[in-house]
């Protein structure tokens, strides 16, 4: 049951990255919402989850784009093993930890991506970053919204039933 | 019983699923060679549910469109801006075969051209990375599309397919890291390569330090690389930085807003032989 709801988030981020942002945010530069995904599941699921989630999601991203696959997953999977390992060791709840973690999450895979590229002599990529600066603190701000959507949902039932008994 | 007693031995499982993705780079990285069957696939079922999602979303803007703008109006602009977009790709055609011709009659030579024929396509979605600038489009090889065929749109060049597969196609932005095109200055017709930056910027490089270039010139395709036809502005000059070197530093502000891409024309026809010679890399991967 867990492993279908990730895979449903990875599956809806990827379908948001490929195809609803452009209408929403004008370009999907700036975000990596399936990196939020793999990110959100470490912090909630623990590190195998968020391994496994961040190796499957950046397998297909990798394969959708035009990349070497497997790089985008490597780098996935070790950022949400570290993230699911920092979850689990620390208390990272609050809004202020959470948009850390975001932030250097985002660095740290950012930093493996094109590391990876270029050791391999696959790519270069020249001052990388402002972008990557970019999509840190964007990825941080989806990542926070999401945890407070997420978070507030069951007590928004909550309410709403017990106002509904009342009546 | 099993699957849990191996995800509480976390570190090995974690150094199973780095050596798996190691060895899965590492035959591509090593053999090079078309396109892996994995991305095929996955690209092949994933263009589908991208067909999917694009049309649930134009469903949901067109609804929301429709109905707050007055139908009549609304065609009507529709049909002014298809007709725009078509004298747009038009007038950009006519300057490539003046341009053409005004070269052939210096030469005295007389050769026939042939107008292009092109496609188009509907953007169904955006980069499913943002490391990698890329769109997919609803056409592919059932509609006669094949790798390296340009992709363009009335204000001027988009790019080139690079994975074409039965109803889709996946189309390389000229902004990106990995592409590149032949380009000639339109004032002062000095040749270079234009390539990607990642950003919304392109660079153009091999413009000699001596060469007559300004910020405000014209960038257009030189159709050197036999992917795009000569002619087709790829962007305006930003800025340009004599340094020491042989080159000089050439930024361009494309033509195209690569952010609001709805619709693209794809040209059917290869460039003229004649425009194909030399320069390796240009308009391919120049990784």
């Amino acid at each position: 049951m867990k492993a279908a709801g990730v895979l449903v988030a990875i599956a809806l981020a990827l379908a948001l990255q490929t195809s609803l942002a452009r209408f929403v945010v004008g370009g999907t530069a700036a975000l990596d919402l399936v990196l939020v995904v793999v990110i959100y599941v470490a912090l909630t699921s623990g590190p195998v989850t968020g391994m496994l989630a961040g190796s499957l999601a950046g397998i297909i991203q990798d394969a959708l784009s035009s990349g070497t696959i497997g790089i985008g997953g490597l780098a996935k999977a070790v950022v949400g093993f570290a993230a699911g390992v920092i979850g689990q060791q620390f208390i990272v709840t609050a809004a202020f930890p959470r948009f850390v973690m975001f932030v250097v999450a985002t660095i740290v895979h950012a930093a493996l991506f094109m590391g990876m590229y270029v050791v391999l002599g696959l790519k270069e990529f020249r001052s990388p970053w402002a972008a990557v600066l970019s999509q840190a603190l964007a990825n941080a701000a989806v990542g926070i919204f999401a945890f407070a959507i997420i978070e507030s949902l069951p007590g928004a039932m909550e309410r709403r039933r017990f106002r509904r008994s009342k009546r | 019983m099993a699957v849990v007693d191996i995800r509480r031995r976390t570190g090995y499982l974690f150094l199973a699923v780095i050596v798996g993705h190691v060895i899965l780079i590492s035959t591509q990285v090593t053999t090079r060679r078309g396109v892996p069957m994995l991305e095929e696939a996955v690209f092949g079922v994933f263009s589908e549910v991208q067909r999917v999602a694009n049309s649930v979303a134009s469903g949901v803007r067109s609804s929301w469109q429709d109905y707050f703008a007055l139908q009549q109006v609304r065609a009507e602009n529709e049909q002014l801006k298809q007709q725009l977009a078509d004298l747009r790709v038009r007038l950009q055609q006519e300057r490539g075969l003046a341009e053409q011709s005004q070269s052939l009659q210096k030469l005295l030579e007389l050769k026939t051209t042939s107008a292009l024929t092109t496609t188009a396509a509907n953007v169904i979605a955006g980069g499913a990375s943002p490391e990698f600038r890329t769109i997919t489009i609803d056409k592919g090889t059932r509609d006669g599309l094949h790798a390296d065929m340009a992709v363009i749109a009335p204000a001027g060049v988009v790019g080139r397919v690079i994975q074409p597969s039965g109803r889709a196609s996946k189309v390389q932005l000229l902004i990106d890291r990995s592409a590149a095109a032949g380009a000639l200055i339109e004032r002062t017709r000095a040749q270079g390569v234009v390539i990607g930056t990642g950003a919304d910027e392109l660079r153009m490089d091999y413009v000699s330090g001596s060469a007559d270039v300004k910020a405000g010139d014209i960038v257009v395709t030189s159709g050197i690389d036999g992917i795009y036809p000569k002619g087709f502005v790829i962007g305006q000059i930003q800025s340009v930085r004599r340094g020491g070197g042989e080159y000089s530093a050439i930024l361009i502000r494309p033509a195209v807003d690569f952010n609001s891409l709805e619709a693209v024309l794809i040209v059917t026809t290869p460039p003229p032989a004649g425009d194909a010679t030399g320069t390796a890399g240009a308009g391919q991967d120049h990784e």
